[in-house]
């Protein structure tokens, strides 16, 4: 594994101890804010210092703690693409661009800034002052001097975060191209799941200075480890559970004993599904024959263009308290189709999709 | 009688050197002072501020002090046969000493706001701590820098109490155009103390233009040095 990462080191409000490595292929860093995604690329870029450890590449100690080995950012060839960009505001475009490339002679400088220059699309902006850009351009430009210094190793600290809605989709694209062709160890900082899902191919996913889970990312996403992984990657619905017998267990905050679709292994703490699964019964036949059906009502809704959010109360009538007990996601055309139908609807919490955390 | 010109040049001489020695030494202790935290460096900053604080008159008595025939420094010099005090590079080091504070606290104000993650990016860009000094703090830290410069040039040329202490008052030596001043109202001599005032004003207002013409007309577009990053 060409990138890793074993390191603790204590912060002002916990202590960050992560474990990870990362070859080829892009690893999403995924976690809530103040989790310690943004410190963990600091350390490996060599501007903090872990209290103890070891950060490797390629087998060259960057960091080693037990052979006192603490490399400085210069020595350490790791391209690190700041939040904010960090351009130099009175150096243009090209000067930003060749700014690491000193020790190369000029001729080869002026090279690999154009080459630089091409791949970014960013020809005819090499004398422009980077406020002169906007905010893609500038992250193309700071993208652009990171490689330039061929990196080993590339940290991008949500380099997308900073862009209007509008640019985030392109310049993600883009991004996703230069990834795979730098075809060496990169990082993805991001708080956003749906981004590192289309962006990286693994997934580490950070929680309070700890690795909550570190893999594919279709594993994580299908089966979370955790009730907090599995609301990092955007589980909405969840309830404490008891188990009833070997396939059934109670949702305390649901009022409800469900079937699971497998034996459950051991004592489970909770259950939850994610909001694209809870399942509507259209035709009464249905209703009866289906595992895990119940009788919802609409509690209120929020809508997005295509989409729309469905706050459902199992049971009875909301009583007013505005308390839902689930959302439900559904494109529009079958909440038209649906609205037609007199309350209750029928609701179905299908045994493939329950999710059951062990504590 | 005609007016001995000599006070001008001393004044500008002695203006001139000590802005140059205090711009060396205050970039310096500001870059030594910038990674530093704890109560020695604190302590030591206290000491670099006194002259702003203090009388001239005391500034001027502990130099005395200091470089007198008695003082440590005064009996070093003396080995290898040298006196400062009553010379002209007395005139020059009371003058130093003063308009130290404002130069220091300046380049460590400009040094201090330019953003971190700018140096930063330069050292993972492999940068030597020197490249990122001269490249990226530098420049961008030059406003603060130049108005520092400004203001020490502008205290140093102002420079009375502690100079008057140190390096007395010889004509064509030591006696600067405050100094001048000073001696030409004391001796009853009101057209020379008015002609060396009209210089003095002159020499102010001189700078005045010259550093609006520096900062502002250079650049007239681009607004240059604001010490923005970039975001």
């Amino acid at each position: 594994m060409p990138l890793e990462v074993q390191f603790e080191k204590r912060l002002a409000t916990y202590n960050l101890n992560v474990e990870f490595s990362c070859g080829a292929d892009p690893l999403a860093v995924l976690g809530p804010s103040g989790a310690g995604k943004s410190m963990t690329l600091r350390c490996i870029a060599g501007l903090e210092r872990p209290d103890r450890g070891r950060i490797a590449l390629d087998g060259r100690a960057l960091f080693d703690s037990s052979k006192n080995i603490n490399l400085s950012s210069r020595e350490r060839r790791v391209g690190l693409l700041f939040q904010h960009y960090a351009l130099f505001p009175h150096l243009t475009v090209a000067e930003n661009i060749s700014f690491g490339l000193d020790n190369l002679p000029a001729a080869g400088r002026d090279a690999r800034v154009k080459q630089q220059i091409a791949q970014a699309h960013l020809a005819g902006f090499e004398h422009r002052s980077p406020r002169e850009l906007s905010g893609g351009e500038q992250q193309r430009v700071a993208l652009a001097r990171a490689l330039a210094i061929e990196p080993e190793a590339l940290l991008l600290d949500e380099p997308l975060s900073a862009l209007d809605t509008h640019l985030r989709s392109q310049i993600e694209r883009q991004l996703i191209d230069t990834l795979a062709n730098f075809r060496r160890p990169a990082l993805f900082v991001t708080h956003n799941m749906e981004e590192a899902y289309r962006i990286a191919i693994n997934l580490l996913v950070l929680a309070r200075g700890r690795v909550a889970a570190h893999g594919p990312k279709e594993e994580i996403f299908r089966h979370p480890p955790s009730l907090e992984v599995a609301q990092l990657t955007g589980l909405k619905n969840f309830s404490r559970a008891k188990q009833i017998s070997a396939d059934a267990v109670e949702a305390l905050d649901w009022n409800c004993t469900l079937r699971t679709h497998e034996p459950i292994q051991c004592p489970p703490k909770y259950l939850g599904i994610r909001a694209h699964y809870v399942n509507f019964l259209e035709a009464a036949s249905c209703v009866s024959s289906s595992a895990n059906v119940f009788p919802c009502w609409l509690v209120r809704f929020s809508e997005t263009p295509f989409r729309i959010t469905l706050y459902l109360r199992l049971h009875n009538p909301p009583d007013g308290a505005g308390e839902h007990h689930l959302q439900a996601e559904l494109f529009k055309e079958k909440w038209l189709r649906m609205r037609e139908h007199p309350q209750p609807w029928h609701v179905q919490l299908s045994p493939e999709s329950l999710m059951i955390f062990p504590e | 009688m005609p007016l001995d010109l000599s006070p001008i040049w001393i004044s500008l001489e002695t203006s001139v050197t000590a802005t140059a020695i205090t711009l060396v030494c205050g970039v310096a202790v500001a870059i030594w002072r910038a990674n530093r935290r704890g109560l020695g460096p604190a302590l030591l900053d206290s000491v670099f501020l006194l002259p702003l604080v203090l009388p001239p008159t005391v500034v001027g008595f502990l130099l005395l002090l200091l470089f007198g025939r008695n003082g440590p420094l005064g009996r070093l010099l003396l080995h290898f046969g040298a006196t400062v005090v009553f010379s002209w590079p007395a005139t020059v080091i009371a003058s130093a000493v003063v308009s130290f504070p404002l130069m220091y606290l300046s380049v460590r104000a400009a040094l201090e706001q330019v953003d971190a993650h700018l140096l930063q990016a330069a050292r993972t860009l492999g940068a030597s701590e020197w490249r990122v000094f001269r490249r990226i703090a530098l420049p961008l830290a030059w406003p603060g820098i130049l108005a520092g410069t400004i203001l020490a040039f502008a205290r140093a040329l102002g420079e009375f109490g502690a100079t008057l202490m140190l390096a007395g008052s010889i004509p064509g030596r030591t006696q600067t155009i405050p100094i001048a001043i000073y001696f030409a109202v004391e001796s009853n001599d009101l057209h020379q103390a008015v002609a060396w005032s009209l210089i003095d004003i002159f020499i102010s207002l001189a700078m005045i233009a010259g550093m609006y013409y520096w900062t502002h007309l250079q650049n007239p577009a681009r607004p240059r040095w604001t010490g923005e990053s970039g975001r």
